[in-house]
């Protein structure tokens, strides 16, 4: 691991963009290929470069374990709690229309809300996932 | 005509790739190439317009489970054991329920029409109304987040029991090791 300075500049370099990337397909989903699963793939595979280039430690002072394993369930919780919202509403679960004035609007922010806790889910168990078998080489 | 040259082309590598993933012992050489067997598949959905799952299938079948696979690996040996017992019955039983599998394929409708089945259902519908209903162009999304909820929020469901059930059986071990947190 002395060689590894073009790798970590290289790393340096390429990470927000990953990020950047990662909220792009998250957020431009409803106009084009991506959403939920795909960004939060890319936003776990951020953290776990950065764990790999830089050694489990840094990353996880960056992005603390319990913080990913409250990740897990938060994503459920937000998704099935756009549910009871709508229920709450009047309507049927997770039938996004009347969250906004407009039915066709409320369904646009159901699901932009959706599919956030899709992304808080999967970034979440990717990333500890990989934390708890990298944790195991100590 | 191109478009069926490159999805034969990328066919005969994947079965290239399995062939090498079967062949080879040396488990490194293994992950990579079913690496590039998932990779290979993303670009066959790509070729048949499925970009949605082509994105997926390129980000958790050839980049993340490729990591954690090779992550695994550095915790257990690179060379697979050799197996004791004779590979014939697995053999028949892989090559019999591919036979049937095949035969399964018969009875499919013809391969990309319009008038299979699947297309006559609720397709139609989605395709019609899911821009006025949702004001979302991306039809998948809508499918996906809004009609389908239920699916989704199931598949969601499925990935926290995965997360969960990894860190209880991996985790919970450590922290009794410490005598400290994990522990139940």
């Amino acid at each position: 691991m002395i060689l590894d300075t073009i790798l970590r500049v290289g790393a340096k370099l390429f990470i927000p963009f990953i990020l950047l990337f990662a909220l792009y397909v998250q957020f431009h989903g409803d106009y084009g290929p991506g959403g939920g699963f795909q960004a939060g793939v890319a936003a776990g595979a951020m953290v776990i470069f950065y764990a790999i280039t830089f050694g489990l430690p840094a990353a996880q002072r960056i992005v603390p374990p319990t913080v990913v394993e409250i990740m897990i369930p938060l994503g459920v919780a937000i998704f099935a709690g756009v549910g009871i919202v709508s229920l709450m509403l009047g309507a049927n679960y997770l039938d996004y229309s009347p969250l906004a004035h407009e039915p066709e609007h409320g369904q646009h922010l159901g699901i932009l809300l959706v599919e956030f806790g899709v992304l808080v889910t999967v970034a979440g168990t990717m990333t500890s996932i990989f934390y708890t078998f990298a944790g195991r080489f100590e | 005509m191109i478009e069926s040259l490159i999805t034969f082309a990328l066919l005969v590598l994947m079965a290239a790739a399995a062939l090498g993933v079967v062949r080879l012992h040396d488990l490194f050489a293994v992950v990579i190439l079913s690496g590039t067997y998932s990779f290979l598949l993303a670009t066959v959905l790509v070729v048949f317009d499925a970009v949605d799952v082509a994105m997926t299938e390129a980000a958790v079948g050839a980049g993340m489970s490729t990591v954690l696979m090779l992550t695994v690996l550095g915790l257990t040996k690179m060379e697979e054991t050799l197996p004791v017992h004779t590979p014939l019955l697995p053999l028949a039983v892989a090559g019999i329920t591919g036979a049937v599998l095949i035969y399964a394929t018969l009875d499919l409708p013809e391969f990309g029409i319009a008038e299979a089945p699947i297309h006559q259902h609720v397709a139609p519908y989605y395709l019609e109304h899911s821009i006025e209903q949702t004001t979302v162009p991306n039809v998948v999304t809508a499918v996906l987040a809004s009609y389908r909820g239920y699916d989704t929020l199931g598949e969601v469901t499925v990935i926290f029991t995965a997360g969960i059930g990894v860190l209880l059986l991996l985790k919970g071990r450590r922290g009794r090791g410490k005598g400290g947190e994990g522990a139940a």
